[in-house]
């Protein structure tokens, strides 16, 4: 029977390909039974595209051009989009060992010229073996591009290899934003380790200044047939033309939402609930009389830290609600940070899902990120519902999010770039407080314990997840409870 | 407020009606006030463009009166009938009228967004004329040669005074500015998440001619038995509708069509029987009935008789314990609605209270009438964007199904008899 072929062919009351449910995900699939590929079928994921998409960062230097890209890496990763940045500045950093000054820089220093060539097309090289070779989607090709013949170059590389090209222009013409940003993430860079800070922001200036006289920014008419986004400002104004797909529309929403605006996002689950104290996942009870007296504490702690406009957020679950109340601000409520669906096993202890269901919980160990409880959800059905939670924490300024082990873990992973294979292994213990302020390329981490016991609800990965394991093996990691 | 800006026929109309449909969808009570119809009211009949003409000191004092009358109902849906964005559709060319609005805005405490379509190609804006201004009551007794002329003058009259947004001097609004139906965009200090989420969905619609198919699986186990829910196979008709869909299908010729299906069993099946690529979006899963999960009507009446009278009571916002709403399911389906309108041509197979939510959204149906659209199985709608709206054809394809319609019962009182509750319920085995 061939699916694709003869349709007309009656075959009475068989369908053309049998359907299988995948164990781990619980997906519908044809059984490959009767040889047919499995390319018809495509989950829904992000950029479906068959075209891995290059992306190229475009601006003087010190506009946020890295930044950028980090931050968009990071989060096309964690909405499981495969992408990698490919800063050309650290190529030349490894191509020549110790940076002596501007001059470097200067365009008609012949010799830096032709190395800072070599390494763009040292670092193209690298992008096309990420996209062809390694399975990479996107790749960030972060450098200054100032001149349109580089952006040429770039662009007849990109179709030579059947890339898309989208390009990422930042333009800031103010000094005070450009001097902030030269202190944050220029003088710890490893070209200035033998300055002192007021010799390296000369230095930077004059460096600066070399690329100016060439700086030829995208232009509406000139380059109208390219796609790009135009960031002027820091996000006070955006051109963007010709957005070709699904992956660069998301990328555009993404870079129109965020902001350096300082300030600091405080994640934490809700207090110990009735449930947790009996060992017993999801459910929607409400909070012990320890976790009560983590809500008040909670309410202390965030009163001391003086914090300018909080928002706060909690899931519909009665326990976060509970939380909230005592830290006696207004609070939101989001459906999207309910605590996993444990389906089947909701409200169940590790050891009556051993004893239940024992090969679902080796698949669980097996591949925690992927694995769907029976009529529930996945950590990847879990960072797909949080994406718009994301999307407007980035939009936000100060915020307070009340929510549950498993969501915490996913929000987690997004702000310190975890990879899916550690996401789901999180330490996210109750009656502790995550506090995660921007900084330079990355989050600093503040993590205050409010000296509350509770129980520990964290289950390790066990060493035996054989489906034939033992009863005992499975539950080794099992944390105490009642 | 949501301020249009642009000469006539840029599309300000088609745009002004699809944001506030695509608003009320997500729940954000939305309204348009079209200064045209407030001049049709005042002027009964319509004679000519020289109506528009700059020196026409009559015309502009009705046409300016209009205008503060739609600022008042604004100001009236804003306070009285708690609208929560108001999209102001009229030309608004001229910096002074801007600042009037902006004036009327700040006084009375409310955010502008401008929005403004910027279109230099003849051909779009011609095929803007025909589609929409041709119909339009100003020209019933026009024939199509003469309108189109009148039409053209009529722009004119504007193209004098037209002061579009610019970067530098409007640089303290926030706006977008969209070039040639999208082809480019410039946005301006957006203020906050909802004109964020304005300016997403504006970047991804577009008006390249489609349709999108909508159906249901074919007839499921579950549904011969009258339970809800569940992931079960398709019966016996069920398979039939699945080759008879895949016949449609061919048969319609669609150019590059893309076929959605849900994670559950029975969209699956029915997409295998088409024989092409298909997604599967869990988006699409059908509404979560939680702890009535697979239960007959009679068995819910029986088990959970004050549940079944609440959902009776509002369907919409009912929630089933540890299950879903139609609110909920709406929230769900905001990505598919997203991309749907990135498509072009798309077959969507998904399921009862899913297709009704889609169905809500392209045919601008309330709150109230969404839980009540009639998507009977082994039917497909056809859905092409016409004009300002959207065309529907409805193809039953033939092959017998039970019907899992449940209309609302008289009673929705938590004190009714259980015959009283199961009045609607349709047959089954």
């Amino acid at each position: 029977m061939n699916a694709t072929e003869d349709s007309t062919e009656q075959s009475g009351n068989s369908l053309t390909r049998e359907l299988t449910q995948n164990p781990l995900k619980k997906i519908w699939v044809p059984s490959s039974t009767n040889g047919l590929p499995d390319r018809h079928i495509s989950q829904r994921k992000v950029c479906m595209t068959n075209c891995p998409t290059l992306i190229v960062t475009v601006g003087l230097p010190a506009r946020g051009k890295t930044y950028i890209s980090k931050k968009l890496t990071r989060y096309l990763n964690w909405i499981d989009v495969p992408t990698k940045e490919f800063n050309v500045g650290q190529y030349r950093r490894e191509c020549v060992k110790i940076y002596k000054s501007f001059e470097f820089f200067r365009p008609d220093n012949e010799e830096g010229l032709k190395i800072r060539k070599q390494c763009a097309l040292a670092a193209l090289n690298d992008v096309r073996q990420f996209l062809t070779d390694e399975g990479g989607q996107v790749a960030v090709f972060d450098a200054t591009n100032t001149t349109r013949e580089r952006r040429e170059t770039i662009l007849r590389f990109a179709e030579q290899n059947g890339f898309k090209v989208f390009f990422v222009e930042s333009v800031c013409e103010d000094p005070d934003v450009i001097a902030e940003n030269i202190v944050q993430v220029k003088l710890g860079s490893p070209d200035y380790t033998h300055c002192n800070t007021e010799e390296a922001v000369a230095d930077f200036m004059k460096r600066i200044k070399c690329y100016e006289n060439s700086y030829q920014p995208l232009d509406e008419e000139l380059d109208r047939d390219l796609s790009f986004i135009k960031i002027i400002d820091v996000g006070r104004r955006y051109l963007v033309n010709r957005v070709q797909d699904h992956i660069q529309s998301r990328i555009v929403y993404y870079l129109m939402n965020i902001h350096i605006t300082p300030r600091s996002i405080y994640l934490c689950r809700h207090g110990e609930s009735d449930l947790n104290i009996k060992g017993r996942i999801g459910g929607d009870s409400g909070l012990s009389a320890r976790g009560k007296e983590f809500a008040k504490s909670l309410g202390q702690f965030i009163q001391s830290q003086n914090i300018h406009d909080l928002k706060v957020w909690t899931s519909q679950m009665k326990r976060t609600i509970q939380t909230a109340e005592a830290v006696g601000v207004p609070y939101e409520q989001w459906k999207a940070l309910n605590e996993i669906d444990a389906g089947v096993c909701e409200e169940l202890t590790y050891e009556e899902i051993q004893q239940r269901y024992p090969l679902e919980f080796a698949l669980r160990d097996q591949d925690k990120y992927r694995y769907r409880y029976p009529k529930g959800e996945s950590y990847e059905d879990l960072v797909q519902r949080l994406e718009p939670v994301i999307m407007e924490l980035e939009r936000q300024e100060n915020v307070l999010v009340i929510c549950h082990q498993a969501v915490m873990r996913c929000l987690l992973a997004y702000f310190l770039d975890k990879t899916a294979e550690e996401l789901p292994y999180l330490k996210c213990p109750l009656h502790t407080v995550l506090k995660l302020t921007p900084m330079a390329y990355g989050c600093k981490v503040e993590s205050v314990c409010l000296n509350v016991d509770a129980v520990n609800t964290h289950r390790d990965r066990p060493s035996n997840i054989d489906v034939s394991r033992l009863p005992e093996e499975a539950l080794l990691t099992v944390p105490d409870h009642h | 407020m949501i301020v249009m800006v642009g000469l006539p026929a840029r599309g300000k109309t088609y745009i002004s009606k699809k944001l506030t449909r695509y608003l009320n969808w997500i729940g954000v009570p939305t309204q348009v006030f079209n200064l045209g119809q407030y001049r049709r009211e005042v002027v009964q009949t319509y004679k000519n463009y020289e109506f528009f003409r700059p020196d026409n000191e009559e015309a502009m004092k009705i046409r300016r009166s209009c205008a503060s009358n739609a600022l008042k109902d604004i100001a009236n849906y804003f306070t009285k009938e708690q609208g929560q964005v108001a999209v102001f559709d009229a030309t608004n060319t001229t910096r002074e009228r801007r600042g009037a609005i902006i004036s009327f805005a700040k006084e009375k405490g409310y955010k502008v967004f401008f929005i403004e379509s910027v279109c230099d190609d003849p051909e779009i804006i011609e095929a803007n004329i025909m589609q929409v201004k041709l119909s339009s009551p100003d020209y019933e007794n026009y024939d199509k040669e003469e309108a189109l002329v009148d039409f053209l003058k009529r722009i004119d009259c504007y193209k004098m005074s037209y002061v579009p947004l610019d970067e530098e001097k409007d640089r303290h609004l926030s706006f977008i500015k969209i070039f040639n139906v999208g082809s480019r965009y410039l946005v301006n200090r957006v203020q906050d998440h909802i004109q964020s989420r304005i300016v997403y969905y504006l970047m991804n619609i577009h008006v390249t001619p489609r349709s999108i198919y909508l159906s249901r699986h074919g007839e499921s186990e579950l549904n011969l038995l009258g339970r809800i829910g569940g992931d079960t196979g398709l019966s016996s008709q069920g398979q039939k509708y699945a080759k008879a869909l895949a016949e449609f299908i061919r048969g319609q010729s669609i150019k590059d069509l893309k076929v959605w299906t849900s994670h559950m069993k029975r969209t699956i099946q029915t997409a295998e029987a088409l024989g092409v690529p298909y997604e599967q979006w869990k988006a699409l899963n059908e509404i979560d009935a939680g702890v009535c999960e697979e239960m007959t009507y009679e068995e819910i009446q029986a088990t959970h008789p004050e549940e079944f009278a609440l959902r009776d009571q509002d369907k919409y916002r009912y929630r089933y314990p540890k299950g879903e709403s139609y609110e909920d399911l709406v929230h769900r389906l905001e990505p598919v609605i997203m991309e749907l309108e990135r498509q072009e041509n798309v077959l969507v197979i998904c399921h009862q209270a899913v297709m009704r939510c889609l169905l809500a959204y392209f045919l601008d149906k309330s709150a109230d009438d969404l839980p009540y659209l009639k998507c009977p199985l082994h039917t497909v709608l056809k859905l092409t964007p016409l004009a300002y709206g959207c065309k529907v054809e409805s193809f039953y394809l033939n092959i017998q199904a039970v019907n899992t319609h449940r209309d609302r019962p008289t009673n929705v009182n938590v004190a009714r008899k259980p015959e009283e509750a199961l009045q609607t319920v349709p047959e089954h085995l």
